[in-house]
């Protein structure tokens, strides 16, 4: 017997939305000499004559095409003064910071590929431009958005210069990791990164992406973006079960870590799971000092978007009530053509405290927004 | 707590030594591996570590040889006890991740015929899932065709996780072979290690591989249904096994949501990707991935939209429960009966058959 | 419900599509092949602009791979989560029986008798030479 289940759709909106902080916002540049100005003349040649070099086949276009153009835009969201969705800040206004009194707008740039760079100096100075452009472009004039800071992670150096260049500096919220890199994230390679990210006061956002060279899924190259979309959940599933049973948060105890644009009802099962089987591997991972659930309730926090969609929308609450609304955070992923309107992407209606933590009130204390 | 009558839909049984295959293989193939010694070896998987705890439950370790290696170890744990119908055989071998095609059917077809004579023909409780080179469909079909007239093999068994995603049209001659023949096709966890568990690259630990077996489930299951495996075989099966059950849930919103934007890249995915699985797509219940309390447990179950999804199965002789609590505690007497007798009867039409 | 003239049937040609307000409410009008149609110009899944949306035919696959184009430009595809609906049924391509755009009738009326009403011309201005395109809201 299969039990009927119905998916029914809401004519209104199902919630308050107003003075939400939007955890995931994609700033494009309108050319890539936007950025020149902020690399030196070696760099800018290297830009202009090699460019970036990752991991993939292609060099410019997604090996996993989406299906609207500009490699997966909102439709409505290509400015009438030209350049590419999200290059124009009086439309990112008009359609997300006005329209919805956003409090703060945290963004996720996914330009400059400083992070998948083979050449790890061109990569570390693509970076530091990046991270010169979101304020000189964005945060300056617009300073309702918030910067991640950009690294290379396969340049120490260069990251943990960067990332204390910009302690302090309250422009910047976070620091932006993409969960496919050569290795997990818990790596012992990259723990003195993690320790300079706490250090300076800075969560980690994990957010979708990286060419790491290696296939999407366990099983090799899927065919399709059909499988490609939902693979990037499995990854940050690794940097999730990386990150703690490495032991991260007991050597680096302040770190936070933020997985950004992977929905976020997987993360029950994972930590029902990684209990279960920490029970009889405990012998093998003896820097944990308690379960595996534990670590993940204190360190990480997730962003909605793209928002599961169960079957039965009231199945939303019980998957909020396993993580926690304390640790849950709106985002809408403007401009991407699976970005949430913060009115309708929730199904069911959350109780107004919910609402209040996962809209505003967790974001606001994260990154410490008052 | 199990009722009589049972289907133990996975039991490994674990072949102690190349050694042993010798009398069941060609005699090229016996001379080729003697010639490389490789009878010496006993071709343990990356995926399974058989001194690792999780893979040998404390009171089921032998004095000597591996845990499920013997037959009357087997019996005294599971088949007497629990007293099962029948319990379905599935040996994760070597051979499933050399790169030699030929070697790697040789190794198989020794493999099944082992297990034909040492194991199905000395207890009429049990069954068996073919063993096949998963990297060579042509002669895992191949394979499939030679053994489908013995009906004790109920199952063709391949791993989640391989070279190309299981969806792939360079697997369909294995899956046209499993279909005419009625023959579920197993994906058990693990990997061949070709890639790493997902992009996110090589962890550590054996414990972070075990875990990530349920990511290359959901790798399998999305590719099985964006090639439009399960249009193309419509009796086709699926069972996944040995990789928990609670990640289904989240993931089918998540196949459906993909579906409803980016569908039109797969046309002939032409229904609710959850439908789809709902009807074909069959979970082995060990390693258990439960919430810790019961009422999260119902909640979670609920969220399938079907109780004739799961399965039951022992894992034998992997560590996932002690004692008898083969099952969390907490399930309804109803659903009780449709994991330990109804569905697999459903899922493996097999098992209904006569055998000699 | 009234009967709204929209627009001279001349200003939308075959594949075209006209954006109006009737009674506060933003409203797609099509013209498939000389019939007109009417959508509400809002998705039922997030709310977004559908009828802005691109024009599109049917790509269906009986099979894997072997794609078929039917009916072309007989769908709107949402600009945002891309999904598509029958424009002539306002029926969700995924989910034809349970997500749906609302849908209006609309027919085609000489201006002739549009002048004797009770018609509601909103913005239109009627002259009795022309055929208009009328929704009912």
């Amino acid at each position: 017997m299969n039990v009927a289940l119905r998916d029914p759709r809401i004519e209104r909106p199902a919630q308050q939305h107003l003075g939400f902080v939007d955890c995931d916002v994609h700033p494009f540049f309108r050319t890539p000499a936007d950025f020149d100005p902020f690399l030196s003349a070696r760099w800018r040649e290297h830009r202009q004559t090699i460019g970036n070099r990752s991991r993939v086949g292609l060099a410019r276009t997604s090996m996993y095409p989406r299906m609207s153009p500009g490699n997966g835009m909102r439709g409505d969201s290509w400015p009438k003064t030209g350049g590419p969705p999200g290059s124009d800040l009086a439309m990112m206004r008009e359609q997300l910071l006005d329209l919805f009194d956003v409090k703060a707008g945290l963004l996720a740039p996914l330009v400059g590929g400083a992070a998948a760079e083979r050449n790890v100096e061109f990569g570390a100075a693509m970076a530091v431009a990046v991270n010169e452009w979101q304020c000189a472009a964005f945060c300056d004039p617009e300073p309702r958005l918030k910067a991640s800071v950009q690294i290379t992670l396969e340049h120490e150096e260069s990251a943990i210069a960067e990332i204390e260049a910009r302690a302090g500096d309250r422009r910047f919220c976070q620091v932006n990791i993409p969960p496919r890199g050569i290795e997990p994230l818990g790596r012992h390679r990259y723990r003195k990164i993690l320790a300079a990210c706490a250090a300076a006061g800075f969560p980690i956002s994990l957010h979708l992406g990286g060419t790491s060279g290696h296939a999407s899924t366990g099983g090799g190259w899927p065919s399709f973006y059909h499988e490609e979309h939902p693979s990037y959940v499995q990854s940050m599933e690794t940097l999730v079960i990386s990150l703690v049973c490495e032991g991260v948060f007991e050597e680096v105890p302040d770190l936070k870590v933020v997985m950004v644009e992977g929905g976020f009802a997987w993360l029950p099962s994972l930590a029902w799971r990684l209990d279960k089987h920490w029970k009889r591997l405990k012998a093998e991972a003896p820097q944990l000092k308690k379960a595996p659930s534990e670590y993940i309730r204190e360190h990480f926090w997730v962003t909605t978007q793209p928002m599961e969609e169960p079957e039965r929308p009231e199945d939303m609450l019980k998957t909020i009530e396993w993580i926690g609304p304390d640790r849950i955070m709106f985002s809408t992923d403007y401009p991407h053509w699976d970005q949430d309107d913060p009115r309708y992407a929730f199904k069911v209606r959350l109780p107004d405290d919910w609402a209040r933590l996962i809209y505003r009130e967790n974001a606001m204390a994260l990154y410490r927004l008052d | 707590m199990i009722p009589p009558g049972a289907i133990d839909c996975d039991v490994h049984v674990t072949v102690p030594s190349v050694r042993d295959l010798l009398p069941y293989m060609e005699p090229y193939w016996r001379e080729h591996v003697e010639r490389r010694g490789l009878e010496r070896e006993n071709f343990d998987t990356s995926a399974y570590p058989p001194g690792a705890a999780i893979n040998a439950r404390p009171d089921w370790k032998p004095e000597k040889g591996p845990a499920g290696g013997s037959l009357p170890a087997l019996q005294q744990h599971i088949l007497d006890p629990l007293a099962p119908e029948f319990a379905i055989c599935n040996v994760i071998h070597g051979a499933q991740m050399i790169f030699s095609e030929d070697l790697s059917l040789a190794l198989c077809r020794g493999i099944n015929n082992w297990l034909a004579a040492e194991w199905l023909d000395r207890d009429p409780r049990l069954r068996a899932s073919i063993v096949v080179p998963p990297h060579s469909p042509d002669l895992a079909a191949e394979e499939v065709e030679r053994l489908a007239g013995d009906k004790r093999f109920v199952q063709v068994l391949l791993l989640a996780m391989a070279e190309v995603p299981l969806g792939r049209r360079f697997m369909w001659p294995l899956y046209r072979v499993a279909e005419k023949h009625g023959l579920p096709i197993g994906v058990h966890a693990g990997s061949s290690f070709r890639h790493p568990p997902s992009a996110g690259g090589w962890g550590s630990l054996y414990l972070e591989d075990y875990v990530s077996f349920a990511q290359g489930h959901a790798g399998a299951l999305n590719s099985l249904l964006a090639e439009g495996v399960f249009q193309k075989f419509p009796d086709l099966r699926v069972v996944l096994i040995e990789s928990g059950v609670t990640w289904l849930p989240a993931s089918m919103w998540r196949f459906n949501k993909t579906w409803r934007g980016v569908r039109a890249e797969v046309p002939w995915l032409n229904r609710l990707p959850a439908d789809i699985v709902r009807e074909r797509v069959r979970l082995t219940a060990q390693p258990f991935d439960a919430p810790p309390d019961a009422a999260s447990l119902l909640s979670i179950l609920d969220q399938f939209g079907s109780d004739e999804m799961l399965l039951f199965a022992t894992d034998y002789p992997h560590w996932h429960y002690d004692e008898d609590e083969v099952l969390p505690a907490g399930l309804p007497p109803d659903l009780l009966r449709k994991i330990t007798r109804d569905n697999p009867l459903a899922t493996y039409p097999r098992l209904k058959q006569e055998t000699p | 419900m009234a009967k709204h003239i929209v627009a001279a049937v001349a200003e939308i040609p075959p594949g075209g599509r006209k954006i109006v307000t009737v009674r506060g409410r933003e409203i797609g009008v099509f013209n498939i092949d000389g019939t007109f149609h009417a959508l509400i110009n809002r998705c039922p899944h997030q709310g977004a602009v559908l009828c802005e949306g691109a024009i599109v035919s049917r790509l269906e696959a009986p099979m894997p791979g072997e794609y078929r184009l039917t009916r072309p430009g007989t769908m709107i595809r949402c600009p945002w989560h891309c999904w598509e609906f029958d424009i002539a049924t306002g029926q969700s391509w995924c989910e034809p029986d349970d997500v749906k755009a609302r849908s209006y009738s609309v027919s085609v009326e000489p201006g002739e008798a549009l002048a004797k009403g009770p018609f509601k011309a909103e913005t239109v201005a009627v002259s009795v030479e022309q055929d208009y395109v009328v929704v009912d809201v």
